[in-house]
């Protein structure tokens, strides 16, 4: 794995960064995918839920949350 | 009626496959769209039916069916699961899917949400790779324009060649023109040639290829170039829908299972296994709707949703966000379980003033004390009670919990809950449920309390 990259539960709030990979497979993978979560992508940390987990993140004009499970088969680049 | 084998998995295609035509020229409407971009709106204005409309994920399981009425012709409007994807991931997408594809609907309206057009427009791209007949409605156009967001409609229906009708739903701005495009695409007037997403060379070269073997029988029953991309995406889910609507095993043809694996070991040979294919597959969608998206959109406010996200920082934040979802809930179960007292009273009043009435028109009647007492103290009281205890709580819980769905509240709900529900291994989405479970066992207790009640005394 390349050190460059770090999973998308450990981008802090505030913080941008490129979506490089996903290390997920299968159905977990395609959804994913379905939410616009490709190579490239510019993905936003914008907050964390009151218990630290799941975190809002904002991606193609779309708030969503992920749980940190899902966040961590998602590699990113910071800008 | 409970889950039944019928009601569930397959069963579900074979039924909501029958749609029950009142004349040979009823054109049927499939109504697609992702979830929360007020679909069921556009179908209840359309339609006149008073379906529930809620904001939670799987409302619409099972096509809901309306009927209306457009310059002499009557349209069949099937209201299919709300889904951000036809790739059958799950049961709500598998439903859509063969619904769009087998369903054989006249027109198939596409609603999207006006304000993040780019992550629907995935869904609309889709839809037209499997039918021609597309109306995409760009909802909420309202939201959109308060939140500054610009779309060129026109550019838009040019680069989709299909028709793209702007409404307002909830206002009942643009139906009228909808319902003149699903007129006008149904009937051919307007000849829809929706833009074809061409993929890179090798995954056109295998497409081309599996194209060309496709057996005769089913050319004109369905778009071939689909068949041939979901093939070689080897979606299993699909080949058995297909194989049932065709009434033949399709890889039974060895022509088509030859040109199948020679297509995939070309596309292995240059890279591509079939994991590497669905992302290519997905990728492009997503970066075609990109562009779409930067030739048709523009935003007048880059920080358009700023205002929002302060609210939702503060909504769902450490110090506050428990606090203030607790006050609220709190605040609603007060105003339903004491609020309701006064109302209660009133009604009880009134009813109880009713039932001395009807005593005293029994008497004046001479009617035997067994009939007075069958249907007055029997069956008038009982219903009364009922009615002054259950109504006002119900009449006052659901339209504030419709306000808060239409405020938006109940995801941050879920968003602030979801690590608990999570550790008893449910979802924060559930915590919607508990909400509507919990006033329903109440008024269900109420109701058995007070059944037994009026006939010990």
């Amino acid at each position: 794995m390349n050190e460059k990259y770090i999973s998308l539960n450990f981008l802090p709030l505030g913080k941008t960064a490129k979506v490089k990979f996903l290390t997920s497979d299968g159905i977990a993978r395609r959804r994913m995918l379905d939410l616009g979560l490709i190579s490239d992508t510019v993905v936003e940390a914008l907050q964390k839920s009151p218990s630290g987990d799941p975190t809002a993140y904002h991606i193609r004009g779309a708030v969503i949350a992920l749980r940190s499970e899902e966040a961590s088969k998602i590699m990113v680049e910071i800008n | 009626m409970g889950l039944t084998s019928q009601s569930t998995g397959m069963g579900i295609l074979v039924n909501e496959l029958k749609i029950q035509l009142t004349a040979p020229d009823d054109k049927v409407v499939a109504l697609a769209g992702n979830p929360n971009v007020g679909k069921s709106t556009v179908f209840n204005s359309l339609t006149g039916l008073n379906q529930h409309t809620g904001n939670w994920p799987g409302k619409t399981v099972s096509n809901a069916q309306g009927k209306y009425r457009h310059k002499d012709i009557n349209f069949i409007m099937v209201d299919i699961p709300g889904t951000y994807s036809l790739m059958a991931n799950s049961v709500e997408e598998q439903v859509a899917r063969d619904f769009v594809c087998f369903g054989q609907p006249d027109t198939t309206v596409v609603v999207t949400d006006a304000t993040c057009l780019e992550r629907n427009l995935n869904l609309v791209l889709q839809t037209m790779e499997i039918t021609d007949k597309v109306v995409v409605c760009v909802n909420l156009i309202d939201e959109a324009e308060r939140k500054k967001i610009n779309i060129d409609y026109n550019k838009l229906s040019e680069i989709l060649g299909v028709p793209v009708i702007p409404t307002a739903a909830r206002k009942n701005k643009g139906l009228s023109e909808l319902m003149d495009a699903v007129y006008n695409v149904a009937n051919g007037i307007i000849a829809t040639k929706p833009i074809e997403i061409a993929y890179e060379d090798t995954i056109e070269k295998a497409i081309n290829r599996v194209q060309d073997s496709l057996p005769d029988k089913m050319q004109n029953k369905i778009n071939s170039r689909w068949v041939a991309l979901k093939l070689l995406d080897g979606d299993s889910t699909l080949l058995e829908s297909l194989n049932k609507y065709l009434g033949f095993n399709l890889l039974d043809d060895a022509k088509l299972t030859e040109s199948l694996e020679a297509a995939k070991s070309y596309l292995s040979q240059n890279g591509i296994e079939t994991e590497q294919f669905r992302d290519r597959i997905v990728s492009k969608l997503i970066t075609f709707a990109e562009e779409i998206c930067k030739k048709t959109v523009t935003f007048d406010r880059k920080q358009y949703n700023a205002f929002d996200r302060k609210i939702d920082r503060f909504l769902t934040s450490r110090t506050f966000g428990i606090p203030i979802m607790l006050m609220l809930l709190a605040g609603i179960f007060w105003l339903t379980i004491v609020g309701a007292n006064i109302p209660s009273e009133m009604l009880s009043k009134l009813l109880f003033w009713v039932e001395e009435q009807l005593t005293g028109f029994f008497l004046w009647l001479n009617t035997p004390e067994w009939i007075h007492s069958l249907l007055v103290t029997g069956v008038y009281r009982t219903v009364a009670w009922v009615v002054s205890v259950m109504l006002p709580p119900m009449a006052i819980f659901f339209p504030l919990f419709t306000l808060l769905e239409d405020l938006g509240y109940l995801p941050r709900v879920a968003f602030n809950l979801d690590n608990f529900f999570k550790k008893a291994c449910a979802h924060g989405k559930q915590a919607l449920t508990m909400c509507m479970v919990k006033p329903i066992m109440y008024f269900l207790h109420i109701f058995l309390h007070l059944t037994i009640k009026p006939v010990s005394t």
